[in-house]
C-alpha cells in the first residue's frame, strides 16, 4: 500500500530517522508547500529543520501532471501545440516555435528567411517575459515588491505584442507549420518599436534597484550555489548553468530559426549562486533586446509562410470557392497530413534552459512518441543539494532563482 | 576538428564488439544501439574517453514497442552530446517485454536520476541499481504504467462522447 496513506511520521522515514543532531539536540520537520506562495506553484518540499538551518529535504513532484505525453500519442500534429503553451506557460512562444521547427525538421520543410526573423522576435520576446518573471519575483521573494510592480507592466506590453499577432495573451498557441497564421498588422510593428523605445529605461531602473542593493546581495550571494562540474552533472541548461561560468546556450551551440545571423553575447557568471543566476538574466534582456533590434533591422521581405499547401491551410476565401483548397483545409483539419517514418531530436533554448522535443513518428496523424525535454524537470533534482546547510529564508530565493515552472516541470 | 561519426562508431567497435550495433544517422543526430547489459560501460567509455568527450547527458526516455518481437518491447532512448565538438549521439537499448531491465547510469549522471524515475513511472522499466525508484509524476498508489500502448487515454466505457466522425476510435483515444 502507498505509503500516503500512513502517517506521517512514517511517511517520510528516512527523513525523520535522523531525527536528532549528533550532540542529540532535537530537529523538526517543515512541510514546505505544496501551495505555499513562495514556490510558485505546486510543489511540496518536506524540509528537516535544526532551528532555522535545512539539515536535509525532500522533495514531491507532479501535482499537476496533465499527462501531456500521452495525450500527444492521441492527437494531430497540429493540436499538440495547445499543450507545450502550457509548459512553460511564462514563455509559450518559445515551445510553440520549438514544436513546429521540431515538426518542420521531421516533415522537412524550409521556412522562409522573414518567418525565421519573425520567430526569432517572439522568441526574444518570450524570453524577456521570462526573466522580467522570474527576476521580479526573486526580488519580491527577498522583500522588494516595488520591482516587480514596476517592470509587470512590461509583460502586459510583452502580451499585448503577442495578442497582435494571433489572439492570445499567455497560452499563445502561435503560428503554423512552415510560418504564421496571418501576417503581421502595423500595429505589432508600432508596438514592438514602443516596447524597444519605453522597455530600456526601465530595466535599467530595475537593474538600479537591485543589482547593487546591499539587502539583496546580502540575501542572494552565495545562496545556493552549485559549481560548474555538479551543474553539468545535474543536467543544468539555461541561464542557471551560466550562472555557474559555462557557456553553453543552443542559440550558438545549434543555431535554429537563423540565429546565426545575429551578433550576440552570452554572458557567464562564475560562482553558480542566486545572485548570479540573477544578474545573468539581466544581462540576457539586454542581449534579447539587442537581437529583436537587429532582426528588425535585417527584417527581409517575403511571404509570412512557407509554400507547403499540404500542411499549411489555405486561405479561408479559397476554401469556400476551389475544390483543392476545400479539400487540403479538410484535410490538415482533420490531421490527414503525409508524415514520413522518422525521428528527431530538436532544442531550443528556452526561457530556462534547453527545451528539447523528441519526435519519434510512424506515418500515421499521431505522434508515435513524443519526449519533451523539460529543463526545470531535470535540473530542479539538485534543489536539496544546493539548499542543503542553508537558511529558510535561503531555500527561498535559491527556489525562486532557478526558474521553476510547475506546469513544464509536472509536463 | 570535428568529431567525425565514423570516428566514434570505430573506437565503440573496437573496445565494444558485437555490444554496438545498427549505427544510422538519422536527420542530424548519430543513432546506435548497444545491448542493455553494456550501457553503464559503453555510457562511461563516452564520457571518460579523450576523444570522444560526451560530457552532458541530455535526455533519458522510453519507447513501447509492443508489435516488435518480445525481446525488444521496449526501449530506453539516452540523448548523450559533446560540448566540446558539438556532436550528439542517440543511444537506444532494447528490452524484453516480461522483464525491463536496466542498470542505472545515475552514477554517471546525477541529471539520471529522476530521469529514470520518470521512465519507470510511465514504462515500469526496472532501472537496477537506482538509488530511490519510485514513481514521481504519478501517485504512488498506481498500478499500472500509462504510456504503455495499451494502456488507453480515455476511458472506453464513455457514452457521451462519440468521436467516430472525428477519425478518433475506442482504440485511438
Amino acid at each position: 500500500m502507498s505509503d500516503l496513506l500512513l502517517p506521517p511520521e512514517k511517511r517520510y522515514a528516512n527523513i525523520i530517522n535522523q531525527r536528532r543532531n549528533e550532540d542529540g539536540s532535537e530537529l523538526s520537520i517543515l512541510n514546505l508547500g505544496p501551495t505555499h506562495p513562495a514556490t510558485h506553484g505546486i510543489f511540496q518540499n518536506i524540509l528537516l529543520m535544526d532551528g532555522e538551518r535545512i539539515v536535509d529535504g525532500e522533495g514531491t513532484v507532479g501535482y499537476i501532471h496533465r499527462a501531456f505525453e500521452k495525450i500527444s500519442e492521441n492527437r494531430p500534429f497540429y493540436q499538440i501545440t495547445v499543450l507545450t503553451d502550457r509548459m512553460n506557460y511564462c514563455s509559450a512562444p518559445i515551445n510553440n516555435m520549438g514544436w513546429w521547427m521540431t515538426l518542420e525538421k521531421a516533415l522537412g520543410v524550409e521556412v522562409p528567411k522573414r518567418v525565421q526573423y519573425m520567430r526569432v522576435i517572439v522568441m526574444e520576446l518570450a524570453r524577456i517575459a521570462d526573466h522580467i518573471i522570474c527576476n521580479s519575483v526573486l526580488g519580491v521573494d527577498t522583500g522588494a515588491l516595488t520591482g516587480f510592480l514596476y517592470v509587470f507592466q512590461f509583460r502586459e506590453k510583452i502580451y499585448e505584442i503577442y495578442e497582435e499577432i494571433c489572439g492570445a495573451r499567455l497560452t499563445t498557441n502561435m503560428g503554423r507549420i512552415g510560418g504564421f497564421e496571418r501576417d503581421w498588422s502595423p500595429a505589432v510593428w508600432s508596438k514592438l518599436d514602443k516596447f524597444l523605445e519605453e522597455f530600456p529605461p526601465i530595466w535599467t531602473e530595475f537593474e538600479n534597484l537591485l543589482t547593487r542593493n546591499r539587502i539583496f546581495m546580502d540575501r542572494t550571494i552565495n545562496v545556493g550555489a552549485i559549481s560548474a562540474d555538479k551543474a553539468i552533472s545535474y543536467g543544468f541548461t539555461g541561464p542557471n548553468l551560466r550562472a555557474a561560468g559555462v557557456d553553453y546556450d543552443v542559440r550558438v551551440m545549434q543555431p535554429y530559426s537563423s540565429y546565426e545571423d545575429f551578433d550576440f553575447n552570452i554572458p557567464v557568471g562564475k560562482s553558480g549562486d542566486t545572485y548570479d543566476r540573477f544578474c545573468v538574466r539581466n544581462q540576457e534582456v539586454w542581449e534579447s533586446l539587442s537581437i529583436i533590434k537587429q532582426a528588425l533591422a535585417k527584417m527581409p521581405e517575403g511571404p509570412y509562410h512557407a509554400d507547403v499547401p499540404d500542411y499549411y491551410l489555405p486561405p479561408k476565401e479559397d476554401v469556400y470557392t476551389t475544390m483543392e483548397s476545400l479539400i487540403y483545409h479538410f484535410k490538415i483539419v482533420m490531421g490527414e497530413v503525409p508524415v514520413p517514418l522518422t525521428e528527431v531530436y530538436h532544442p531550443v533554448e528556452g526561457g530556462n534552459g534547453e527545451l528539447g522535443f523528441y519526435l519519434i513518428t510512424d506515418g500515421s496523424r499521431t505522434p508515435y512518441r513524443l519526449h519533451f525535454r523539460r529543463p526545470c524537470f531535470i535540473y530542479y533534482q539538485a534543489f536539496n543539494e544546493m539548499v542543503k546547510g542553508q537558511m529558510l529564508s535561503d531555500a527561498i530565493a535559491t527556489l525562486s532563482s532557478l526558474n521553476v515552472i510547475a506546469g513544464e516541470l509536472d509536463a | 576538428m570535428a568529431l567525425e561519426t565514423s570516428v566514434i562508431q570505430n573506437k565503440l567497435i573496437e573496445n565494444f564488439g558485437l555490444k554496438v550495433s545498427d549505427f544510422v544517422q538519422i536527420h542530424d543526430i548519430f543513432t546506435f544501439e548497444v545491448t542493455p547489459e553494456s550501457i553503464v560501460e559503453v555510457m562511461q567509455f563516452l564520457k571518460d574517453d579523450a576523444t570522444l568527450r560526451f560530457n552532458f547527458l541530455t535526455d533519458v526516455c522510453g519507447v513501447h514497442y509492443p508489435d516488435y518481437e518480445v525481446n525488444r518491447q521496449f526501449a530506453v532512448v539516452y540523448h548523450m552530446h559533446n560540448w566540446v565538438d558539438n556532436v550528439r549521439i542517440r543511444i537506444k537499448c532494447y528490452l524484453n517485454a516480461e522483464n525491463p531491465e536496466i542498470d542505472t547510469v545515475s552514477n554517471l549522471f546525477l541529471s539520471a536520476n529522476w530521469q529514470e524515475r520518470e521512465t519507470y513511472d510511465f514504462y515500469g522499466i526496472i532501472f537496477k541499481g537506482h538509488p530511490q525508484l519510485k514513481r514521481i509524476l504519478n501517485m504512488d498508489e498506481m498500478t499500472s504504467f500509462p504510456m504503455r500502448k495499451e494502456f488507453p487515454l480515455e476511458d472506453g466505457g464513455r457514452t457521451d462522447k462519440d468521436d467516430r466522425f472525428f477519425g478518433r476510435t475506442t482504440q485511438n483515444c
